[in-house]
């Protein structure tokens, strides 16, 4: 090859993308090396979980070009994650994920600053994730999906035609694998589909009906069940059922054996009975890592502009052959994520926050119970921890129409619990509150940033 | 039902969309109760009934592969594919052995386990005339009858509905003798077009280099006439690939001199992913490896997997 007169740096390779202009390139693309120093000086990536999407996720950002990473994950290492998460050993079972993680990337890159976070998302304050460009999801829960996603929405406005305000938009990147196959994809929050946009595209998970274990069982599957959830109960009546001790495994073994020599089916073994009670879904490196090169490069292209972007779901199946596919899915634009809010209207001015708290709980749309709300980034009330709550609880009894500085309509933000299908989980909801009987002002001049008709 | 339905209408089974209405409908009406789980299973699953009989396109391609013709040099998959192929047209009736296995359904444990049964010992007595017939062919071609074990045919019993033959052939001989419907159905059909665009551009740029001892884009300076020498020599290899007249996206052209040769982490990331999951494919003899040229699209992610020989069968 001819001798390369080109300086040797690093970022050579990423400089092409970097510094030259392009036809297939983002909207707002600017190359050169101010977009460079940027990236690495100001751009700063949120990962979020370091198993076996985030191991890769964190190597892939760092040797993309970005110098300021975020990695929060609440797990500690276990012996099953060596497979493929890569950046821990055999000495790291048992230290926190995201703080081992973080340390051997940056002994590994030089330049890059990773901070740990070891805690669970609910945790860290709203305000916490409007500090990232971008955040990028390894997660393995549809929830923990639903909540970043509620968060990441949260800081979307619309302007008064309904379109959302750019500086608003907060992406993300979400990649997600189980055994051959995997998707990726980006979100855009206002502009793609969000994750509960989409969120029909998730099969029910799998629930034998009580009668299929107690009375009719057929597979071994069904027997390993009720060994699980019935009989340990009956035998070990309050004593907390522990997936990851193994002689309770062994004992819920043992019973799963019996049942089904009871009813003659075949198929019981110690394997399989781990993999139904601990829902075992099989792992594999190479598709982590396939998936989360994916994320990185979207990340890349998202954050820099330098080339266009996957729009806006990439599903991979590796079981048959190899087979990938784009599809471009459509936001709903009545989302309760993205969409501009659930409606709460013909709101009484003499409503209080306590009473307006406690109707969220009935809200049909919205079911949300021990609600903390806040308005504009302003705490009006905080149900924890104990030192906000004592600071905001006087608002209890404030009419809610003065706390929002008496506009006729905004929107309000609501985390608390969701109690939806006998299931709580942690959510954040948008409102758009609107007052009764105030009349509407056409007037430009507005204080408190009320909407115009 | 099926039968009853059947019996009513000269032995076939519904077909047409009122037909299939019509079954689903006499499935309802003998329901006693409204929520009779069993009655609603059948109703969902009722296309079961209604799929087409016979094997499927593929099988019916590998059945009538001339590989099927055996001899003492034949591979065991042969040799059990051409029993195979004596056993759907015999006791089959135009079907393959059957597997066996039921999926779960509401029933009490007693009626799912005999039904369980039932379809056990068919496929056992299936697997048994297979292997009568593996013995009696590797008998004909000269081999000692038992020199394929039981459990062999079993297992190819048992996914007999999911075979697959993959063939493959030198780099070498793409290169040189490519399948032109292949590479023009490809070079016009719009999903296509960035993949084999570059496709031709990945082996135009390996020409590139190899003539001017660099590649295109490698240096800043001089964009222009990197641009316009790539694109003489995609064309001129369209050319020798027989698709004259075939042309390619500026752009594309364009954006492969921008990249000048880069490297970018997450894109051999991605690629190594892939090819470090075939190689355990192969290793392990697990699942189905990939058949054909992948062409990573890292732009819009709209890669495709190229299959660019032509499909003859090499006995």
């Amino acid at each position: 090859m001819a001798n390369s007169t080109a300086p040797k740096s690093r970022s050579r390779d990423l400089d092409k993308l970097l510094l030259r202009p392009g036809n297939l390139v983002g909207p707002n693309f600017e190359p050169g090396a101010e977009l460079r120093d940027d990236l690495q000086q100001y751009a700063r990536v949120l990962v979020v979980g370091a198993g076996g999407l985030g191991c890769e996720l964190l190597k892939d950002l760092a040797l993309s070009g970005f110098r300021n990473l975020d990695v929060i994950d609440m797990d500690r290492i276990e012996v099953t994650n060596l497979n493929r998460q890569f950046l821990f050993r055999l000495e790291d079972v048992g230290k926190p994920k995201a703080v081992v993680a973080a340390k051997r990337v940056m002994e590994r890159v030089s330049g890059v600053n990773i901070v740990p976070h070891f805690c669970r998302i609910e945790d860290k304050d709203i305000e916490f994730y409007n500090d990232f460009n971008i955040i990028a999801l390894g997660l393995d829960s549809i929830e923990a999906r639903s909540y970043i996603n509620a968060v990441a929405c949260s800081f979307l406005e619309y302007d008064s035609d309904d379109n959302p305000r750019e500086e608003t938009i907060k992406p993300m990147v979400d990649g997600g694998t189980e055994g051959f196959k995997g998707h990726a994809r980006v979100i855009i929050p206002g502009v793609t589909p969000c994750f509960e946009c989409t969120i029909w595209l998730f099969p029910p998970q799998v629930k034998f009906p009580l009668c299929t274990l107690a009375e009719t069982p057929r597979t071994a599957a069904h027997c390993i069940e009720y060994a699980h959830l019935i009989k340990w109960d009956e035998v070990h009546s309050g004593k907390a059922f522990d997936p990851d001790n193994p002689e309770h495994m062994m004992w819920v073994y043992d019973a799963a054996v019996k049942r089904a020599e009871l009813f003659g089916i075949p198929g019981v073994t110690y394997s399989l009975t781990q993999g139904v009670v601990k829902n075992i879904i099989p792992a594999i490196a190479s598709t982590n890592a396939i998936i989360s090169a994916a994320c990185a490069l979207e990340t890349l292209k998202i954050v820099s502009g330098c080339s266009k972007t996957l729009s806006n779901y990439l599903t991979y199946n590796g079981v048959e052959g190899l087979h990938t596919e784009v599809t471009e899915f459509v936001k709903d634009k009545d989302c309760l994520g993205c969409g501009p809010g659930v409606l709460v209207d013909q709101l009484d001015t003499s409503v209080t926050l306590q009473n307006f708290i406690d109707m969220l709980e009935e809200h049909p749309k919205l079911l949300l119970s021990k609600a903390s709300i806040t308005h504009r980034g302003k705490n009006l009330y905080m149900q924890a921890p104990p030192v906000l709550e004592e600071m905001t609880r006087s608002n209890l009894g404030v009419p809610l129409y003065d706390l929002m500085g008496k506009v006729s309509k905004d929107t309000l933000h609501a985390s608390g619990t969701i109690n939806k299908d006998n299931k709580k989980t942690s959510g954040l909801r948008k409102l758009r509150v609107v007052f009764k009987g105030i009349d509407v002002v056409t007037d430009m001049d507005m204080a408190g940033g009320a909407y115009d008709q | 039902m099926a039968h009853e339905w059947a019996k009513g209408h000269g032995g076939v089974l519904p077909s047409t969309r009122e037909e299939k209405r019509q079954f689903k409908e006499l499935l309802k009406s003998r329901m006693i109760a409204m929520d009779e789980d069993n009655y609603k299973e059948a109703i969902d699953a009722s296309f079961k009934v209604f799929a087409p009989r016979g094997i499927n396109a593929d099988l019916q391609k590998i059945i009538n592969d001339s590989c099927t013709e055996v001899g003492s040099n034949s591979s065991d998959f042969w040799v059990m594919m051409a029993a195979l192929k004596e056993f759907i047209v015999n006791e089959g009736c135009g079907e393959a052995p059957l597997e066996g296995s039921i999926p779960d359904m509401t029933s009490s444990t007693e009626h799912y386990i005999n039904l369980q049964k039932i379809y056990q010992a068919k496929s056992e007595a299936d697997f048994l005339v297979m292997e009568q017939r593996v013995e009696n062919i590797l008998k004909k071609i000269g081999r000692d009858p038992n020199s394929i074990s039981k459990a062999t045919i079993k297992s190819f019993c048992k996914n007999a509905r999911k075979l697959k033959v993959c063939r493959y052939r030198l780099i070498e001989d793409e290169f040189n003798n490519p399948s032109l419907p292949e590479l023009q159905k490809y070079l016009t059909d719009e999903d296509y077009s960035f993949a084999m665009g570059f496709y031709i551009l990945l082996r135009a740029v390996d020409r590139y280099a190899a003539n001017f001892n660099s590649f295109p884009g490698q240096f800043d300076g001089g964009m222009d006439e990197d641009i316009s020498r790539l694109k003489t020599t995609a064309v001129s290899l369209l050319n020798d690939l027989g698709c004259n007249g075939l042309t390619l996206t500026e752009d594309l052209i364009n954006e492969m001199c921008r990249f000048g040769a880069a490297e970018l982490h997450s894109v051999a990331a991605f690629v190594g992913g892939i090819a470090s999951q075939e190689v355990i494919k192969l290793i392990t003899k697990q699942f189905v490896p990939m058949c054909g040229t992948y062409i990573f699209n890292g732009i819009d992610h709209k890669s495709q997997l190229l299959t660019l020989q032509v499909q003859a069968a090499n006995p």
